[in-house]
């Protein structure tokens, strides 16, 4: 059976039809095109397709596509604007905190929605936030470095605002 | 890839019209909340149904809440916010401890409370694809007509696997659950039953709407604690909750302890008063507390880690529990 379902997707209002037992990783990948979010365990496993729903990690693989009826989606595709990518993506190029990359689209949206709600989390908040995203590569280290580096950058252009604000 | 079976999908507004459709569709339906269960099997093939009912609209399964001496938590709120909720970590700290160590944090935010205490059971010859359980001839649980772990019929073992129930059944909780038949309310410690295939006693066109946990008396202090492969993700080789009321000198006045995911339903371990009751928790009475959970479980291969190594994990860690409550650095 078919259906239309109505979300909004990185700020953008989307409609498409769907058939009832589409996962809205499937809806995201095959429907619109947008294959950021990744087909890993494609069952809960491993994170790899975790993407935002209403700003919380949620995976997408065993969500189905319906459940996304007028809600906010949020995908890897939304991290990055005209201006540049995410300070989470730029910090990951410079660590090394990717190597064949599968994993980091779900670690950034993980560690995306932690940095909106604390940007100065301790490494022990970090390891909490990632602990549903797996890495085959990485060993993890960089990843939790990069996390770092980008919370202390967000802080710093905070702080420089509330400067120049008050000046 | 794991493609789902096609099912029509139904989201009911009130938990009357999802009563309705349930009914209604017979053995074809079944409910989904989060979905973290549901999903994952319905990928493998184990469960089949035309019709899959969402319980994510329905507001009377919302809400956490103290009324008058009992905390009620909605069956449709989520693990995360069981477990983050400040009423529930007073009131009920184990089930706080034990939503908040579920899964990992995405399924956190996606399982609910309901779906948790409705949980299949598990078992490594049953949680595989279609593909795999065929190569093997299929078991008891679905599709078969042996038990791969006992090697006989007749009876599936597979794991209790959730880790809240053993938190509400050692708190005195009970179930609230609607059908098109009307309501009924079982206490959690007598919802479930020795059958690995169907291991409770709701049927299933009862949805589960709130849980309710009578507040605890003065003086009771509540430890939960889990064993996994890795501390993230995994679900537990062996759980276990206490809830133990001491007097104003640390004497039991009455303990209560549930060791889980061993065999197709938690276990209350018997006979706590005669060896605690009246008495402080010295070395003793720890160990004697520990030597009775051990004795009453006996774990199997329904899960590909050591049964024995299992079960010799278990009085460990009651000991550890125990010891945790009063001296909480003993816990580590
Ligand atoms: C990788 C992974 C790891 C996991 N680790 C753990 C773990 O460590 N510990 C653990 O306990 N669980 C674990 N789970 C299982 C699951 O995520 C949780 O148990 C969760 O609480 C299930 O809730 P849900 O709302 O998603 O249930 P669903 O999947 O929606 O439903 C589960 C069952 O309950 C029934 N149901 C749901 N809600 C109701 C209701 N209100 N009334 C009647 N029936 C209902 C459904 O019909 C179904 O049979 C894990 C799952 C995955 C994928
Ligand atoms: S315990 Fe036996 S019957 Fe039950 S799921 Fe496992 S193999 Fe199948
Ligand atoms: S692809 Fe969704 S959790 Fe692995
Ligand atoms: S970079 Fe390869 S899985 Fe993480």
């Amino acid at each position: 059976m078919w259906s239309l379902v109505r979300f909004e997707l990185n700020q953008d209002r989307r409609e498409l039809g769907v058939a009832s037992h589409w996962t809205l990783l499937e809806a995201l990948r095959y429907g619109l095109g947008m294959t950021g979010s990744k087909q890993g365990c494609d069952k809960g496993d491993c994170g790899a397709c975790t993407v935002l729903l209403d700003g919380e990690p949620t995976l997408s693989c065993i969500t189905p596509a319906l459940e996304a009826e007028g809600r906010r989606v949020t995908s890897v595709e939304g991290l990055a604007t005209a201006e540049g990518p995410h300070p989470l993506q730029a910090a990951f190029g410079e660590c090394g905190a990717a190597q064949c990359g599968f994993c980091t689209p779900g670690i950034l949206m993980s560690a995306a929605a932690l940095l909106d709600r604390n940007l100065d989390p301790t490494r022990d908040e970090i390891k909490e936030a990632l602990s549903g995203n797996l890495c085959r590569c990485t060993g993890y280290t960089k990843i939790l470095d990069a996390v770092e580096l980008a919370a202390r950058r967000l802080r710093e252009a905070e702080q420089a605002e509330d400067e120049r604000a008050t000046a | 890839m794991l493609r789902l079976p096609a099912f029509e999908y139904h989201r009911p507004q009130t938990v009357e019209e999802a009563a309705r459709l349930l009914d209604g569709f017979g053995d074809q339906a079944l409910a989904i909340a989060g979905g973290t269960d549901v999903v994952p099997n319905m990928k493998h093939g184990l469960f089949e149904p035309a019709q899959v009912i969402s319980l994510r609209g329905l507001p009377e399964l919302r809400g956490i809440h103290v009324r008058g001496a009992e905390l009620v938590l909605g069956a449709g709120e989520t693990l995360a916010s069981v477990a983050a909720h400040p009423m529930v970590r007073l009131h009920a700290a184990s089930l706080a401890e034990a939503a908040g160590l579920v899964a990992g944090p995405q399924l956190r935010n996606m399982g609910t409370l309901g779906g948790n205490v409705c949980l299949d059971t598990r078992c490594t010859y049953y949680n595989q694809t279609r593909f795999w359980r065929q190569a093997l001839g299929y078991c008891l649980k679905k599709d078969g007509d042996t038990c791969h772990v006992t090697r006989v019929g007749r009876k599936c073992v597979a794991a209790h696997s959730a880790d809240t129930p053993p938190a509400l059944m050692t708190l005195g909780a009970s179930a609230d659950f609607v059908s098109a038949r009307g309501e009924r309310s079982i206490p959690i410690a007598d919802l479930f039953i020795a059958d690995g295939i169907w291991n409770t006693v709701r049927r299933p066109d009862e949805i589960l709407v709130r849980v309710r946990v009578p507040l605890p008396p003065e003086g009771t202090r509540t430890a939960f604690r889990k064993v996994r492969q890795r501390n993230a993700i995994d679900f537990p080789l062996l759980n276990m909750a206490l809830a133990c009321e001491l007097d104003p000198e640390e004497r039991v006045r009455s303990i209560r302890l549930v060791v889980s995911a061993l065999g197709s339903r938690p276990r209350m371990v018997s006979g706590l008063d005669e060896v605690a009751t009246g008495r402080t928790l010295s070395d003793e009475v720890v160990e004697a507390v520990a030597g009775k959970a051990h004795q009453q479980c006996r774990p199997l291969t329904n899960i590909i880690v050591d049964p024995e190594w299992r079960r010799a994990m278990v009085p460990v860690h009651v000991s550890r529990m125990l010891r945790g409550l009063t001296t909480p650095a003993a816990a580590a």
